[in-house]
């Protein structure tokens, strides 16, 4: 079973991380997701992570990377729908995500990506 | 040890009650352990006889069971009545100290009546003087505790009060909110503060959130950390965090604390740090046009 699903949502590749995701699921979607973006070409992920009750540096460290391999393919990431919990742990851990976009939920996202010009830099391909 | 423990006492008790808690009360008074400002005679007295009776009882079963354990269930009763009278009394502004002359005093007027029964048996007299001795000393130190687990109760709720009076996250306009931080800014308000603002902005879905710290009277390390902890967590929430309120003497404090506060937006007042914020939530605030003042 896959944990995490990529969509294509207007444009950008959507991730969604359900609760019960684990350490191998994560490395799958890691491999899934750079070898969608080199396709598509596309140049915005939003990684939905409103589901995830429980982070650890694991986590923490595989969403960083997630966002490194992105830029290398000129994608920029945004992680959203965090919880405060989640949000604390990770501040806790002393992982602030320093190269991670952050928006409150998808559309907050994909507002921000538009002004940034991310999406219709997409709809060029 | 003899077989019943503590059997002149029970004695002693039993015959003379009514004496023993009259002399009781006189020596209390006397060693200044009465408060008739706080308590009248007779409340004063029911308390005393109250005790008095629990204590007997205590004794009783105490020296029936041959075993001396102030743990005991035997002196449950006693303890239940020790602690409800140390409540009211920590209510009335008793100080632990008189409520535990109040106890000892019980000694004076024990002492007395065994010496005079056991005149004739000294090495008996010593051994329940002792016991007894102990007992009181026990209950009198019961009380003590209970006094201060009474105190730190009332602090523990007064810093929960204060604690939620200290964390209002307001709303200042759509997407926007602003936490105005008073006073000392320690791990456990740091914690708190992080999480109120961190629920809000899910509740309001804020983009924008705006500490103020005009009110925090120092910052040191540990709080240029709290706050920039707290600043990372909006980040990653999604939201951004301003920091207004940064005087001068403090902006200079934290250079020298060689606190780093990277890509936190910081502001020296809360006007500034708005109208940052409503810039970039779209909105604006200008004047009322000045034609239509005049038509209403």
């Amino acid at each position: 079973m896959n944990a995490a699903a990529i969509y294509a949502v207007e444009g950008v590749l959507l991730v969604s991380i359900t609760s019960d995701i684990t350490d191998t699921d994560i490395i799958d979607l890691q491999e899934a997701l750079s070898k969608r973006i080199a396709d598509t070409e596309c140049r915005g992920v939003v990684v939905d992570i409103s589901a995830l009750e429980i982070v650890d540096t694991f986590v923490g460290r595989v969403l960083a990377q997630l966002t490194s391999v992105a830029r290398l393919l000129d994608a920029e990431t945004y992680v959203v729908g965090m919880r405060p919990a989640v949000a604390m742990t990770l501040v806790e851990l002393g992982m602030y995500l320093p190269e991670n976009h952050t928006a409150l939920t998808l559309s907050h996202a994909l507002d921000k990506m538009r002004q940034s010009g991310l999406i219709d830099g997409l709809r060029r391909g | 040890m003899p077989d019943k423990i503590l059997e002149t006492t029970l004695e002693v008790l039993k015959e003379d009650a009514e004496g023993i808690l009259a002399d009781w009360i006189e020596q209390a008074d006397e060693d200044g352990a009465k408060r008739i400002d706080l308590f009248s005679e007779k409340e004063e007295r029911d308390q005393a006889a109250s005790l008095l009776r629990s204590f007997r009882l205590g004794v009783r079963d105490a020296s029936k069971d041959g075993e001396f354990d102030l743990q005991d269930e035997h002196w449950a009763d006693l303890r239940g009545i020790l602690s409800e009278i140390t409540h009211e009394r920590v209510e009335r502004g008793v100080l632990p100290g008189e409520m535990a002359a109040l106890i000892l005093a019980l000694k004076t007027p024990l002492f007395e009546r065994l010496t005079e029964k056991l005149e004739s048996d000294p090495e008996r007299l010593i051994e329940e003087v002792l016991l007894l001795s102990k007992a009181i000393d026990a209950f009198a130190i019961y009380s003590n505790e209970v006094f201060i687990a009474e105190r730190e109760q009332v602090i523990e709720r007064q810093r929960d009060e204060m604690m939620e009076l200290s964390t209002p996250v307001v709303e200042l306009w759509d997407k926007v909110l602003t936490l105005p931080l008073i006073g000392t800014l320690d791990s456990l308000r740091a914690q708190e503060v992080m999480e109120s603002l961190l629920q809000a902005i899910v509740e309001r879905q804020a983009e924008v959130v705006i500490v103020d710290i005009t009110g925090v009277k120092t910052v040191d390390t540990q709080v240029a950390q709290h706050l920039l902890r707290t600043a990372a967590a909006v980040r990653l929430m999604g939201a951004r965090c301003i920091i207004s309120g940064i005087s001068p003497k403090i902006a200079q404090t934290m250079v020298e604390l060689g606190v780093d506060v990277g890509e936190v937006r910081t502001r020296s007042s809360l006007r500034s740090a708005l109208m940052d914020a409503l810039t970039s939530v779209g909105v604006a605030i200008r004047p009322i046009n000045d034609d239509k003042r005049n038509a209403k």
